[in-house]
C-alpha cells in the first residue's frame, strides 16, 4: 500500500509553482466556454507559455468563471495579486492580451471585463469558490486551495458525531429542491443498523435549464468526493455511489479520474490517510430519464432497473439501495460539506437567512443581458439577481416573470421581485427553490405557452407507473394546447384546474405531485392571459 | 503539463472497449460481441450492471438490436422482457441504426425561451424528417434533448457531437447544409 | 387454535374497529365490509399503489395515502369517503377510460369487469376528457390466450403474478409515461414466447378485458383473480403445515 498523500507538502509545492512566473493565465474551459471556443484560446496561451514567454507566463485551464454568455473567458493573474478578466476571447486575442501583459505589464482595453460589475461583486462563492481558480484535472490544484484539509481533520481529530454536529449547526438544507434538513437525513443513516449502508450523490440534474451540478462535478470533482467522504464518515457508510446523467460525459470523465487519483493518494479506498476508515466510490451513469432525480427512482436505476419511483415508506434510510439503508444527497449539498467542516457550521449559518442558510448556485438564463452561473447568499432578492447581477432585460424589453424550480416550480411576476430567494418565500409564492434553474422571461413571453412547455416535459418524463400522472399530464397538455391555440372553452379551463388538483394530490411521486405547479402559478398570476384566449363565443374576454 | 507524479497513470481512460483474446467467438462471427464480453467480465456479470452494459453495447453497435438485447439478457441471466423494459424506459437507447449525421436540438427551458421550437420545426420541414427519426435517405437523424446545460449559449444545436451556440433557424439550416454538402 | 394475533384500534369513516397489527388499511376495511375501490391491488401480490383509486385521508396527514400500502397504526383515523375523494376517484377513472378503448358493449369482460364495476360504484357516468383512442395491435398469437393492449390499464397484476408467483417473468412494462405498454419477452408475439409456461395466472388476474381466453365472445370472459391469494397460501404450505402441527 502506497503512503498517503502529504497534503501540506503538496500544497506548499503547488503554491511555490504558482509564484514561479510573474503571470498566470487562467482560461475558462468549462463546457459553455469550450463550446464557445476556449480550446483555441487555451492553445494560443500555451504556445506562448511553452515558447518565448516560458519564463514569465504559466497557463492553466480552469472551471466556470460564471459569465457564460460572454465566453470564452480569460483571466490574467499577476504575482502581486492583480487580476484582469477578458470576455469573448479568441485565440488571436489571447495571444495579443497575454503578450501585452508580459511585455508592458499592463491590461488591454479590448475584451476587458470589469470585475467591479455587480455580476461579480454581488456574488458570494462558497460552492464555486474554486471554479475559475483551479485546474479540475489536478488534485494538487485542489489541495493548494485547502482541498482535503477538512477530511484530514475530520478523520484525525473529529468523531463522526462531531462532523454530524457541524452539519447540524450549519442548518444546511438539501439543494436538490425540496430543502429537507441535511443533518436530519444524515442522522437517520447514522442511526441505521450496519454494517452495509450507502451514501449516494445525486448528480442527475434533470431540470431543463439548470447546469449547476454539472459545473460542480466538472470543475471541482474532488470537492464532491471530499463531501461524500465526510458524509460517509459521519454516517458509517463504506460504499458510495455517484449517479450522473449520461448527458454529462465530461463530468463522468472528470469524476472517474478524480476517484482514481484520490484512491492512489489514499484519500479513498482502504485505510484512508492511514486511519481505520474505508470508503469506495463508484460512478453510475443514467440513460436519460428526468424521473431518476426522484430518490427511489434513482436507486432503482442504480440497481439496473426501470427508473420508476416506488411507494414510501419504507424510506431509503430504512431500506434503500440493494435493500440496505441509504442516504441520497444532491451534489451541490455535498459540495457545501467540506467548507462547513473546515470553517464550522456556525460560519455557514451566518450566511443567508435563518431559515435558509448558506448560498445557492443558480443557472441564470433567459432574456437577460448577463446569463451564466451565479452563486448568491440565500435571501438575496429576485430584483438584485435580475437587475444587478443579470444586468436587467435585453434592450427594449421589460421583465415579465422569473421561473424557478423548472417543471416542478412556478412563475413569479414583477410585483414579487423584492421577494428574498429562500425555500419558504418561494414556496409561499407557489413556486419552489428547485435545484437552481432560474429563467427570466420578458414581455414577449406568453405564459400559457410556458405552462404548456413544462406540461409537455412532464408528460414525456412521467414514468407511467401511476394513473393520474401518466394519463393526467396527457389531458392537461391537451387542454393547454387547446387553450393556447385560442380554441379553448370556459369548460376547458375549469377541467384544467380540476385536473391540476387531482394530479397534485393523488400522484405517487414528486414528479406527478408537482407537475401542475407551472399551470397553477401562471393561472394565479397571469390568469387574464388564459381568459383572453378563451373563445369569445364562450364568454371569454377576447 | 498536467501530468505530474500524483496524476500519472490516471489518464488511461481511452481503453474502455478492448477485445479480450481469451473469450470464444460469438456464433454470428461478429467480433463486436467480444467487446461486450470484456465489459461483462469486468463487472462479473452483475445484474445491476444492466444499464452500463446496454451503454457499452450501444457504443459498440450504434444501436440495440433484438439480437444484442437477447445476448445481454442471457449474459446477465435476466428475463428478456425486463431487459426490453429497461432499455425502452431510457431516452438514450435507440433501436434503429442512426443516420449518417445526427442533429440534436436542445429544447430545455432556456433554449425554449429563445426559440428552439422554431429551429426544430424548420429543420424537420427542410429535411423531411420527424423528431426521433431518420430521413428516408438515411442522411440525417433529428433528435431533441432536454437541456444540454449550455443555457448561457441558448439556443443550442449539436451536430455530430459538436455543440453550436446562439443558433437561429436559418443558422442551423446553413450549418446542416455545410455538413451534409447542401445536397438533398 | 392458532396463536392470537395482536390487534390495534382504528377508526374508519367514524366507525371504530379492530385492525390486525401489520395489515393495511385496505385489508382492514375490506374485512369489515367497507368498500374502498382499487384496481391494481390483488391479495397475494406485492402492492404497487399505481392506480391511486384507493387513496384515503388519514387524520393529521396532509397527503392522501394509498390504502393498499398504508399499514394500520394504533388510533389511526381514516376517511375513505369525502366529496374530494369521490371527485378525485371519478376523475382518475375518467382518465383511465379516456386512455384506452373501453367500450363495454363489445368487450369480452362486459358484466364481469372490475374497471366497469368500480366505475359504476364510483358514479362515473361520463368522460370529460379527450379520448385517446389508441390503436395498438391485438396479440392473438398465443394458442390459449389473447392480449388486447387497448383495454389494458397498466395495473401490472399480470407482471407481478408472472414474476412473483409463477416465476417466469414473461411480462414487463416497456417504454414509459403515456407510451408505456405491456410486452412479452422482447416485444415479440406472445405465441412465440420462449418463457411463457401457459399457466394462465396473468389472465386470471386481469381486472379488465385486456387478457382473455381464446374464443371468448362479448361478455363471456370470467376472470378468477381470487385464486391468486389461495395459490399464495398453498405455496406457503399454510394448510399442510397446519395439519402437521395439529
Amino acid at each position: 500500500m502506497a503512503a498517503p498523500i502529504d497534503l501540506h507538502e503538496v500544497a506548499e509545492r503547488e503554491r511555490e509553482e504558482q509564484f514561479r512566473t510573474p503571470l498566470r493565465v487562467h482560461v475558462c474551459h468549462s463546457t459553455s466556454c469550450a463550446t464557445a471556443g476556449s480550446g483555441a484560446v487555451l492553445q494560443a496561451a500555451r504556445d506562448l507559455a511553452e515558447g518565448d514567454l516560458a519564463s514569465s507566463v504559466a497557463v492553466s485551464p480552469t472551471g466556470c468563471m460564471g459569465l457564460c454568455s460572454a465566453g470564452p473567458l480569460l483571466r490574467v493573474v499577476e504575482r502581486g495579486g492583480g487580476q484582469h478578466d477578458y470576455h469573448h476571447v479568441t485565440g488571436a486575442a489571447a495571444e495579443r492580451i497575454v503578450r501585452h501583459h508580459a511585455d508592458r505589464g499592463a491590461a488591454v482595453p479590448e475584451h476587458r471585463l470589469d470585475t467591479a460589475l455587480p455580476f461579480f461583486a454581488r456574488q458570494h462563492r462558497v460552492v464555486l469558490a474554486n471554479a475559475g481558480e483551479i485546474d479540475p484535472d489536478r488534485i494538487e490544484s485542489y489541495v493548494a486551495h485547502g482541498g482535503y484539509a477538512a477530511l484530514e481533520r475530520a478523520l484525525t481529530s473529529m468523531t463522526p458525531e462531531d462532523v454530524l454536529d457541524q452539519v447540524r449547526r450549519s442548518r444546511l438544507r438539501g439543494r436538490g429542491g425540496a430543502g429537507y434538513p441535511t443533518a436530519n437525513k444524515w442522522a437517520l443513516l447514522a442511526a441505521a443498523p450496519g454494517p452495509v449502508k450507502y451514501v449516494v450523490a445525486n448528480g442527475d440534474e434533470g431540470d431543463p435549464g439548470a447546469y449547476m451540478d454539472r459545473t460542480i462535478m466538472e470543475d471541482d470533482p474532488h470537492r464532491v468526493l471530499e463531501g461524500i467522504a465526510l458524509a460517509a464518515y459521519a454516517t458509517g457508510a463504506r460504499h458510495a455511489y455517484i449517479y450522473v446523467r449520461a448527458e454529462y460525459p465530461r463530468a463522468v470523465e472528470r469524476l472517474d479520474r478524480a476517484i482514481k487519483v484520490a484512491r492512489r493518494n489514499r484519500l479513498l479506498g482502504r485505510r484512508i490517510l492511514d486511519t481505520d476508515v474505508d470508503l469506495d466510490i463508484e460512478i453510475r451513469i443514467g440513460a436519460g430519464a428526468f424521473v431518476c432525480g426522484e430518490e427511489t427512482a434513482l436507486l432503482a436505476s442504480i440497481e439496473g432497473r426501470r427508473g420508476t419511483p416506488r411507494l414510501r415508506p419504507p424510506y431509503p434510510t430504512e431500506r434503500g439501495l440493494f435493500g440496505a439503508p441509504t442516504m441520497i444527497n444532491n451534489v451541490e449539498t455535498l459540495a457545501n460539506i467540506a467548507p462547513i467542516v473546515a470553517n464550522g457550521g456556525d460560519w455557514f449559518a451566518s450566511i443567508g437567512t435563518p431559515g435558509s442558510t448558506g448560498t445557492k448556485v443558480f443557472a441564470l438564463a433567459g432574456d437577460l443581458v448577463n446569463t451564466g452561473l451565479i452563486e448568491v447568499p440565500m435571501g438575496t432578492t429576485l430584483r438584485d439577481i435580475v437587475e444587478d447581477i443579470g444586468g436587467g432585460m435585453t434592450e427594449g424589453h421589460t421583465f415579465k416573470a422569473a421561473q424557478t424550480g423548472g417543471p416542478s416550480g412556478g412563475c413569479i411576476p414583477a410585483r414579487y421581485l423584492d421577494t428574498p430567494v429562500d425555500y419558504d418565500s418561494l414556496r409561499a409564492l407557489g413556486s419552489i427553490m428547485g435545484s437552481g434553474g432560474l429563467i427570466v422571461m420578458d414581455d414577449r413571453t406568453r405564459m400559457p405557452d410556458v405552462a404548456r412547455f413544462f406540461m409537455e416535459f412532464s408528460k414525456d418524463e412521467s414514468c407511467g407507473a401511476c394513473a393520474p400522472c401518466r394519463a393526467g399530464t396527457v389531458q392537461m397538455h391537451h387542454l393547454l394546447t387547446t387553450i393556447s391555440s385560442g380554441r379553448g372553452r370556459r369548460r376547458d379551463l375549469r377541467d384544467l384546474e380540476h385536473l391540476c388538483a387531482v394530479v397534485r394530490d393523488t400522484s405517487l411521486c414528486g414528479l406527478g405531485q408537482t407537475a401542475p405547479n407551472p399551470v397553477l402559478s401562471t393561472l394565479q398570476y397571469f390568469r387574464d392571459e388564459y381568459e383572453a384566449l378563451i373563445a369569445p363565443a364562450e364568454g371569454g374576454h377576447g | 503539463m498536467s501530468d505530474t507524479a500524483l496524476e500519472a497513470g490516471a489518464s488511461a481512460s481511452g481503453s474502455r472497449h478492448t477485445v479480450d483474446p481469451g473469450r470464444p467467438e460469438h456464433p454470428s462471427g461478429d467480433d463486436r460481441f467480444a467487446l461486450v464480453d470484456t465489459h461483462l467480465r469486468r463487472v462479473h456479470d452483475a445484474q445491476d450492471q444492466l444499464i452500463e452494459t446496454l451503454h457499452v453495447a450501444q457504443d459498440v453497435f450504434g444501436f440495440l438490436s433484438d439480437d444484442v438485447l437477447l445476448y445481454v439478457a442471457r449474459a446477465l441471466r435476466l428475463p428478456p422482457s425486463m431487459v426490453y423494459g429497461v432499455a425502452t424506459f431510457y431516452h438514450l437507447f435507440t433501436f434503429e441504426p442512426p443516420g449518417e449525421h445526427t442533429c440534436t436540438v436542445c429544447t430545455g427551458t432556456a433554449c425554449f425561451v429563445k426559440g428552439a421550437d422554431d429551429i426544430v420545426a424548420d429543420v424537420a420541414t427542410a429535411h423531411g424528417v420527424h423528431v426521433g427519426d431518420t430521413s428516408a435517405d438515411g442522411r440525417l437523424t433529428l433528435r431533441t434533448a432536454r437541456c444540454l446545460g449550455s443555457c448561457g449559449l441558448a439556443p443550442v444545436v449539436v451536430l455530430d457531437g459538436v455543440v453550436h451556440g446562439h443558433q437561429s433557424p436559418s443558422g442551423a439550416l446553413a450549418l446542416l447544409d455545410g455538413e451534409l454538402g447542401g445536397v438533398r | 387454535m392458532a396463536e392470537r394475533v395482536p390487534t390495534v384500534p382504528i377508526t374508519i369513516d367514524g366507525v371504530e374497529m379492530e385492525a390486525t397489527a401489520g395489515e393495511t388499511v385496505l385489508q382492514c376495511a375490506r374485512r369489515h365490509g367497507v368498500d374502498i375501490p382499487s384496481l391494481c391491488f390483488l391479495e397475494g401480490l406485492s402492492p404497487v399503489g399505481g392506480c391511486r383509486l384507493c387513496v384515503v385521508e388519514v387524520a393529521e396527514d396532509l397527503r392522501l395515502r394509498p390504502a393498499c400500502a398504508t399499514t394500520v397504526t394504533s388510533d389511526m383515523e381514516v376517511t375513505t369517503q369525502s366529496s374530494r375523494l369521490r371527485s378525485y376517484r371519478r376523475s382518475i377513472l375518467e382518465l383511465l377510460f379516456a386512455e384506452g378503448n373501453h367500450v363495454c358493449a363489445v368487450c369480452v369482460s362486459n358484466g364481469a369487469c372490475e374497471l366497469q364495476d368500480v366505475a359504476v360504484r364510483c358514479g362515473m357516468d361520463h368522460v370529460r376528457y379527450e379520448l385517446q383512442a389508441p390503436r395498438r395491435r391485438v396479440d392473438a398469437s398465443h394458442p390459449r390466450y389473447v392480449f388486447d393492449p387497448n383495454r389494458c390499464i397498466l395495473c401490472t397484476r399480470c407482471v407481478r403474478v408472472c414474476d412473483e408467483i409463477e416465476g417466469a417473468h414473461v411480462w414487463d412494462v416497456a417504454h414509459r409515461g403515456h407510451g408505456a405498454e405491456l410486452v412479452t419477452d422482447l416485444h415479440r408475439p406472445w405465441g412465440e414466447s420462449t418463457s411463457c409456461t401457459w399457466c394462465g395466472k396473468c389472465v386470471a388476474s386481469c381486472p379488465t378485458g385486456a387478457l382473455s381466453h381464446q374464443g371468448s365472445s362479448v361478455g363471456e370472459m370470467r376472470h378468477t383473480p381470487d385464486m391468486i391469494a389461495w395459490l399464495v397460501a398453498a405455496r406457503r404450505r399454510e394448510w399442510t403445515e397446519r395439519e402437521a402441527r395439529r
